[in-house]
């Protein structure tokens, strides 16, 4: 009897087969030489000697004999952390009120948040420079009524640093944790009623349990976000709210001393990384992406003890609001709710909108509420060259970044729907990778890079840059697109003779176009408003919007920066909600 | 003859008191009245959105009724919070804790009600053997497979002995051999415990086989409360004919003036059972496929041609198209003659045989 065995097919042949990966090849390239190289190539600088090249670990000695450097580093570690806690805190019962609304109705007040979380840093801490200064809104308000005698000192403390990294951040936290909760199934809730546990046992015992990676990935995501923060601190912060990034701004710009930037960058990425590996080994790292499925994680022990604790905070919560209950009744209880969110919405949103009317004002400086109003800062804004052209730069450059990242990124998700390759995960972190790594890393690694290659101060160079800050974005967008898509449909068109190419532009372009602009949309926005690859990148006249305004509000507040601010805000509201849109109609 | 009866305990233990609900200008349920005796397996079947899920939710006080109340061992429970009523429910999808081992799962209503660490060890051992589970105590939910995550289910609701379970098509995403399997199953932890069941399925098989009696549900009412047999052999109406066993029902007009009794239907005039009474002239009459004979001997005769023959094993389904355009099924007993396809048949039953329906 003869053995049938199919023959093997040679290696070569397998890896050259047109295969749906190859189509992240582009991305993988762009991001290894634009992202991975010049990362890496900064870390490296941080042990060399600047003089030899040899390795030497002298700088990372002279951080650790300097106080202020260890002061810098502890203040941000701080800051961040603050900032993750009270994100969470803040964010949980608004994430859980919009959980809880019908879906139409949620969809409209998650606006709410989104707004915020896409409006420009820049506009977001200009709002609150206007709002808490000596005298800003509020400190106007209280003098005016008598209720202080003296201006309260608001801003550029660490109250002041506080209130703006926060009110920056909530919107991250809610965004992550929202999912999670709107995947928990309303019936186990039921279910542990019906089992005899009081409402605040099952909200503890069953939701807050179940919502959780939520919660640990909201922390994770502001954290590492606001470790390379600057702009917060340096607007609204004193001399003793100095973090990493700054330190590492001064260092380049100032010193040029690539050894010293290096070595805060690495630590600065080190926090990350090791925040992450924590994070993974408790949570693992999964329920980034809102996958749930991975639930009651955690080893025996660990997971154990969560739920004794649990048990506890329970039983003393569900005599909490019994009392609570009694006190104020069932329907004001009931209440606390909606009086809570609506009180986290406006601080949100309103801050922002204040810089609306002050746009408008008549008077040379920002008061609030504004004398009387005019046109004047606008005109002021439109008739400048410098502004006009920063915009135009804004603009020009957005839209080249929303092109090649919505192509790349497009890609790459093609790539990653179509192959079922055990290299997905991976991948996925690579697309990712940009997002967790703090902007001011990749900022000053390209400024390196670029600096070799002669592609500071150019057009190109912020492209390329604003296009790897992008790639995320546009890559979980369409990657999300695709998910619903029914392969079906190209399967139909492949029978009925369409080749691949045609079978992807006549079937599944057409079919997730509302996903592809939202991308695209979402891409533009993110180059719009970036400022850290452009504080180093756009130099002398070829600055952007956000560069120019950071160089005003360093020097001096005007109302000029109101009327752009209003600029910035309405424009990059109206893409917003247009990407929505073309989001959910997908 | 039911369990509860069998027990020699009549109390009831729940009764319903004109209960109804009412989603703004949707009624999923009238004003329904109910008294089911402790130890009883009652069923709620009825087609999709009749208002079953809607009483259950009512009765365990997840859903707030809009009118009536719920007495549970003589005691009002309407205002009781769901919480303090002491009801077990199983869901369609299980509902298992997924963060919850299964042993953690069964102990959960046992420490809401703070029960020493001995005896709730005690009982999730016991209850974990009734469901025959005790290897796979320190599994999570998602680790077992559909049946396994029904007995969890079953076992979490079973274990703390509340004073009436209830089961919301608790077998419904399960494939037809483990549905037949876990009845069985459900069936032995009724008779073991002698709980009170009220269970809802849309599957009249699984309520004919389980149940003590069948609340046969439509358009938000009660359309027949009775054991299974009763509903079988005195269907109340045409509806409930239909809905359980097979029926082959005429529609026509009642007609009393010549002393006796008739239906005039498109079929012929035919005598109706003795002693059937109606209110109205519109009326049917309902016979049951085994009540039907071949040969136009009967009094009752229609004729028609046969278009099928189904071979069954214990019996040979016919199918007959009446000449005015019905369809009427005709069960006859193992080894008997069977007309070929396309022949002419006369089908006869006999007047009392058939029920008369509204
Ligand atoms: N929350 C709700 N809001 C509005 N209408 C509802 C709601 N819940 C149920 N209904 C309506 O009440 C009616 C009865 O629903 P119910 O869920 O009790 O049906 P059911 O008999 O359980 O059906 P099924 O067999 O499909 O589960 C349906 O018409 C349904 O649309
Ligand atoms: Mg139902």
């Amino acid at each position: 009897m003869t053995a049938i065995t199919a023959p093997a097919v040679p290696l070569r042949q397998r890896l050259l087969r047109p295969n749906a990966l190859w189509l992240a090849a582009p991305g993988i390239a762009f991001l290894a030489v634009f992202f991975l190289y010049p990362v890496l190539r900064l870390l490296a600088l941080s042990v060399q000697d600047p003089a030899s090249g040899a390795l030497s670990v002298a700088t990372y000695a002279r951080i650790a004999n300097t106080d202020v450097y260890l002061q810098v580093l502890g203040i941000t570690f701080k800051i961040a952390g603050n900032t993750a806690l009270f994100s969470v805190l803040l964010g949980y019962p608004l994430a859980y009120w919009l959980a809880e609304l019908k879906a139409g109705l949620r969809e409209r007040m998650v606006l709410l948040v989104m707004v915020p979380f896409w409006t420009s840093y820049l506009v977001k801490t200009f709002a609150w420079m206007v709002v808490l200064g000596r005298t800003g809104v509020i400190n106007s308000m209280l003098t005016g009524s008598g209720l202080a005698s003296e201006p309260l000192p608001l801003a550029y403390n660490e109250f002041g640093v506080m209130v703006g990294m926060v009110h920056a951040m909530v919107p991250l936290a809610v965004l992550t944790m929202l999912p999670v909760m709107i995947g928990i199934d309303r019936r186990l809730i039921q279910a542990a009623q019906v089992l005899g546990a009081a409402p605040a046992q099952s909200f503890w015992l069953v939701y807050f349990k179940l919502s959780l990676p939520g919660v640990t990935a909201g922390g994770l995501l502001v954290f590492i976000s606001s470790l390379g923060f600057f702009i917060v601190p340096a607007l609204l912060g004193g001399r003793r709210e100095t973090m990493l990034a700054q330190l590492i701004i001064t260092q380049v710009q100032e010193l040029l001393n690539w050894a010293f930037a290096g070595a805060l960058a690495a630590m600065m990425l080190v926090a990350a990384l090791v925040t992450c590996w924590v994070y993974d080994r408790l949570f693992g790292l999964s329920s980034l992406s809102g996958d749930t499925s991975a639930q009651g994680g955690g080893t025996g022990r660990l997971r154990l003890l969560g739920l004794v604790i649990l048990r506890a905070v329970a039983k003393a919560s569900a005599v909490l609001s019994d009392a609570a209950r009694r006190v104020i009744g069932v329907r004001g209880a009931r209440r606390l709710l909606p009086i809570y969110c609506t009180l986290a919405l406006v601080y949100l949103v309103l801050p922002t909108l204040l810089v609306i009317p002050i746009g408008f004002t008549s008077s040379q400086f920002l008061e609030f509420p504004p004398p009387g109003y005019s046109l004047q800062w606008f005109e002021t804004y439109f008739s400048s060259p410098v502004w006009l052209s920063a915009t135009l730069r804004s603009f020009g450059v957005a839209a080249a970044t929303a092109i090649c990242a919505t192509l790349i990124g497009g890609l790459a998700a093609l790539a990653l729907a179509r192959s079922d390759t055990r290299w997905g995960g991976l991948i996925f972190a690579t697309f990712l990778a940009p997002l967790i790594v703090p902007r001011i890393i990749i900022a000053v690694g390209l400024f390196y890079l670029f600096a070799q290659i002669g592609l500071v101060a150019t057009d190109l160079g912020l492209v390329i840059g604003h296009t790897v800050l992008a790639l995320p974005f546009t890559f979980v967008t369409i990657t999300a697109i695709l998910k619903n898509y029914d392969w079906r449909l190209d399967q139909a068109a492949a029978v009925l003779g369409a080749n691949r190419l045609r079978t992807l532009l006549l079937i599944t372009v057409p079919l997730v176009k509302g996903g592809l602009v939202a991308a695209f949309l979402f891409a533009f926005i993110t180059s719009f408003d970036e400022l850290t690859i452009a504080i180093f990148i756009s130099g002398g006249i070829k600055t952007t919007l956000p560069k120019q305004m950071w160089d005003d509000m360093i020097l001096q507040l005007n109302p000029t920066l109101a009327a752009v601010s209003v600029v910035v805000f309405v424009i990059v509201t109206v893409l917003l909600l247009v990407a929505e849109r073309f989001r959910r109609t997908t | 003859m039911t369990t509860a009866a069998k027990n020699g305990v009549t109390a009831p233990k729940l009764i319903i008191e004109g209960l109804s609900k009412q989603y703004g200008a949707v009624t999923a349920l009238e004003p329904i009245y109910l008294t089911v005796p402790t130890g009883e397996f009652l069923t709620l079947l009825g087609p999709s959105g009749s208002g079953k899920t809607t009483l259950l939710q009512m009765i365990c006080g997840l859903a707030e009724p809009s009118s009536g109340r719920i007495l549970i061992d003589g005691r009002d429970q309407t205002q009781t919070p769901v919480h303090q009523r002491d009801i077990g429910l199983v869901f369609q999808h299980y509902a298992l804790f997924p963060h919850l081992t299964v042993a953690e799962n069964i102990e959960f209503p046992l420490r809401m009600r703070a029960l020493s660490a001995t005896e709730i060890k005690q009982r999730v051992k016991n209850v974990l053997t009734m469901v025959q589970l005790d290897h796979l105590a320190a599994r999570f939910p998602r680790e077992l497979s559909g049946g396994q995550q029904q007995r969890v289910a079953l076992a979490r609701s079973f274990v703390y002995q509340p004073s009436i379970i209830l089961m919301d098509e608790p077998l419904g995403a399960l494939d037809k051999k483990l549905r037949e399997h876990m009845q069985i199953e459900i069936k032995q932890l009724h008779r073991e415990t002698g709980a009170t069941i009220i269970y809802v399925t849309h599957d009249q098989e699984e309520a004919l086989a389980l149940s003590d009696r069948i609340c046969l549900m439509n358009l938000a009412r009660i359309e027949q409360l009775g054991s299974p047999h009763e509903i079988y052999a005195r269907p109340a109406t045409a509806f409930a004919a239909d809905f359980i066993g097979i029926s082959n029902i005429f529609r026509g007009q009642v007609d009393t003036s010549n002393g006796e009794a008739r239906i005039s239907t498109p079929h012929g005039k035919f005598r109706l059972p003795t002693g059937a009474s109606l209110s109205g002239t519109e009326a049917a009459i309902v016979i049951r496929p085994e009540q039907i004979s071949l040969g136009g001997d009967k009094e009752n005769t229609v004729v028609g041609r046969v278009i099928d023959a189904v071979y069954a094993g214990s019996e040979t389904r016919l199918i007959v198209d009446l000449d005015e355009g019905e369809t009427v099924i005709v069960r006859l007993p193992p080894g008997h003659p069977a007309p070929a396809y396309g022949e002419r048949a006369a089908l006869g039953w006999n007047p009392d045989a058939a029920v008369l329906v509204p």
